[in-house]
């Protein structure tokens, strides 16, 4: 018995030492096999496509800003970071959870299939863009064209949106508390029903926010550009 | 005098006056597909000098001329081997069917080359029948996950295709049946308009971000290509190339595309001969030639411009309508239990006939080639298809080492700008290949 020891739970990786590259290996290919499902990341200063394309159950809690894509195409796993996230974060998620606790630059939660996204902060241009089926959680607010194109999923926003929210949506919906600068091509106010109060409620429980759904309204497709016809010439 | 008098405008002809009675009736621009169809200098305005006193043959029928190509050796750990510089361009499943999808896989396969993804995501049935595929991430991002970016075996970052630079891509409702939606996290039937930009990066300085992302996620193992369509191809394949793309594909104005407005096929983006020499000047600016491989597409269609595109730089070369038109596209027949059936009465219910038809956009493709219709793709036979398939590329391969051994040439790849002249004046400018008969390159050396 005196021989055996301890097994860990934890790693940690500072990358003012450690390379990226060794911390996405690890995170790819080693972490599982060692039965490692805690990692923490001190000193990232900024550095881009940390803990990007994770297809395992890890909770990695990363210790000061990111640059590029944080949690990129993001499967399963559970990434936290404790700072500001710069461009794409969380972008082409799949599954699992991403938390910005600071600001999201641009395009957070681009393309994201599925999983969930908080960001505590506010959230710059383009949140939500080209969304597939993730659900955004925005506790501040968002800059001009979130949603852009957005195709599927639900985006909470506690704050303000800028201008062209939710331009040429298809089957996302969007959640607003605050004021809309304006709204985008075939975007528009629709009717809060106790399904979405429902959805607005759950999901912010999730993201372990207690504003009221009540004081939310619905933005949807009004869907006049599923198909063409020549008098929408400009939205082509 | 008597009689009809019918003299034809130039500028307002038959074609111009249909297209303007057209746009005042609809108020809809037209929408079709396939490439330009407009005379452009291409590949046939060029000719080889093969050997005579100067240079000497190797025996056409006998000696061994090497075709084999490497893609992707600046970064990648896995560069993609091919048997031939021939691959098969990125064509969507949603624009052709996965029973097409699934030939183009098998006869790439048999022959040693990669077939492409495209604005749509992978099926199951093209990871399955191709060794060699290349996944492209475009900007709409359609069915674009990880668990296929692991399953490829490169990434193509699309910044543009030929057929329509600066746009983004187009299926109509027709063609957006259960399974195509569902890929796409679409609605089925909504007619799609795709991004033209990218959602989560911007511009150059961006793209060296991105690349390093998926080049993480891949664990460096895979080539990354970056394709673009012809415009300022000198600034944009140096761009390529500075953001660290392992293989920079140029598509010419004559590329092909399941559905886009006519205005775009015609009126937009350069020939791809313009394109390829631009290109090849560009890496050899940067003293880049055979580290960054440079595949051109957009109107190849036989092996004498594999060759003449060999011979201007390219490493390879991508076919998209060649290798429909080898599938069946604009043939007056489909094959079904080996026999020959018209499929003129498709024809003619899209207002068209073989050898004229365009209409990928409508789903309708009377052969079975470019639809998502349940009975229509039936008449795409996969064993079929990958058999005339592949005796096309064969065809084109063997033509491609006709010319290189006649020009002395023990590998493809040894073909080179020397070996060419051009035809006209156009050409040699284009291409930087002195007129035939005269040592003049137009904007280069001394007059004739």
């Amino acid at each position: 018995m005196a021989n055996l020891k301890p097994v860990p739970s934890a790693r940690e990786f500072d990358l003012s030492r450690d390379s990226l590259r060794q911390l996405n290996l690890y995170l790819h290919k080693e972490a599982v096999g060692e039965g490692i499902s805690q990692i923490r990341v001190q000193n990232p200063d900024g550095a881009h496509s940390i803990a990007c394309g994770l297809d395992a159950e890890l909770d990695v809690h990363i210790h000061g800003h990111v640059g590029y894509y944080v949690a990129g195409m993001n499967k399963h796993a559970t990434v936290t970071v404790h700072g500001n996230a710069g461009p794409g974060a969380a972008e082409n998620m799949m599954s699992g959870r991403v938390h910005v606790k600071g600001f999201a630059s641009t395009a957070a939660g681009a393309s994201a299939h599925g999983g969930l996204l908080v960001i505590d902060g506010d959230a710059s241009l383009r949140c939500g863009i080209s969304l597939k089926g993730a659900d955004i959680v925005v506790g501040g607010s968002v800059g001009s064209f979130s949603a852009f194109m957005a195709q599927a999923g639900r985006m909470v926003i506690c704050g303000d949106a800028e201008d062209a929210l939710g331009d040429s949506l298809y089957e996302a919906v969007i959640y607003v508390r605050g004021t809309v600068r304006s709204l985008g091509a075939d975007a528009r106010f629709e009717p809060m029903t106790d399904v979405d109060r429902a959805a607005v409620k759950g999901l912010l429980a999730a993201a372990g926010r207690s504003e009221n759904p009540d004081d939310f309204k619905r933005v949807a497709s009004a869907k006049s550009l599923y198909h063409w016809h020549a008098d929408a010439n400009q939205e082509y | 005098m008597s009689g009809l008098q019918l003299e034809e405008s130039a500028g307002f002809d038959r074609h111009t006056i249909d297209y303007i009675q057209r746009a005042a009736a609809s108020g809809l621009y037209e929408i079709r597909g396939l490439g330009a169809k407009r005379r452009v200098p291409n590949f046939d305005d060029l000719l080889f000098l093969a050997a005579s006193l100067s240079r000497y043959p190797l025996e056409g029928y006998r000696e061994r001329c090497v075709t084999k190509t490497l893609l992707g050796t600046r970064f990648a750990s896995k560069p993609i081997e091919l048997a031939v510089p021939i691959t098969i361009a990125g064509m969507s499943f949603g624009a052709l069917s996965a029973r097409v999808k699934d030939a183009l896989g098998r006869a790439a396969t048999e022959l040693g080359t990669s077939t492409t993804t495209g604005d749509g995501g992978m099926t199951t049935e093209e990871r399955a029948s191709s060794k060699m595929l290349v996944y492209q991430c475009l900007p709409s991002r359609y069915g674009f996950n990880p668990d296929d970016v692991r399953r490829a075996d490169a990434i193509e970052i699309v910044i543009g295709q030929g057929a329509k630079p600066g746009g983004g891509g187009m299926l109509l409702g027709q063609k957006v049946n259960p399974r195509v939606a569902r890929m796409r996290t679409l609605p089925e039937g909504v007619d799609q308009r795709s991004a033209s930009r990218h959602p989560d990066w911007t511009g150059p300085d961006d793209l060296v971000i991105k690349i390093k992302e998926l080049r993480e996620i891949t664990d460096w193992e895979k080539p990354i290509y970056v394709k673009v369509g012809a415009t300022r191809v000198f600034n944009d394949v140096k761009l390529a190339v500075h953001a660290g793309a392992d293989v920079v594909v140029v598509d010419g104005m004559q590329g092909g595309t399941a559905a886009t407005q006519t205005v775009f096929i015609e009126h937009v983006g350069i020939p791809t001969l313009a394109a390829l020499r631009q290109a090849v000047d560009a890496l050899d600016d940067l003293n880049m030639r055979g580290t960054v491989q440079l595949v051109i597409s957009g109107g190849i269609r036989s092996g004498a411009d594999v060759a003449k595109a060999l011979a201007m730089g390219a490493d390879a070369v991508a076919i998209g309508q060649g290798v429909l038109v080898a599938l069946g596209c604009n043939s007056d027949t489909y094959v079904a239990d080996g026999k020959h059936i018209s499929a003129l009465d498709g024809y003619t219910a899209l207002g068209t006939s073989p050898g004229f038809c365009h209409h990928c956009h409508t789903g309708k493709c009377p052969v079975g080639v470019t639809t998502q219709d349940s009975q229509l793709e039936l008449r795409l036979d996969p064993a079929v298809g990958a058999k005339r398939l592949k005796n096309y590329l064969k065809t084109v391969n063997m033509e491609l080492t006709t010319i290189a051994r006649a020009c002395g040439k023990q590998d493809v790849h040894h073909l080179e700008k020397e070996d060419l002249v051009a035809l006209t004046v156009e050409a040699a400018a284009m291409a930087g290949v002195p007129l035939a008969g005269t040592s003049w390159i137009p904007g280069q050396g001394p007059t004739p």
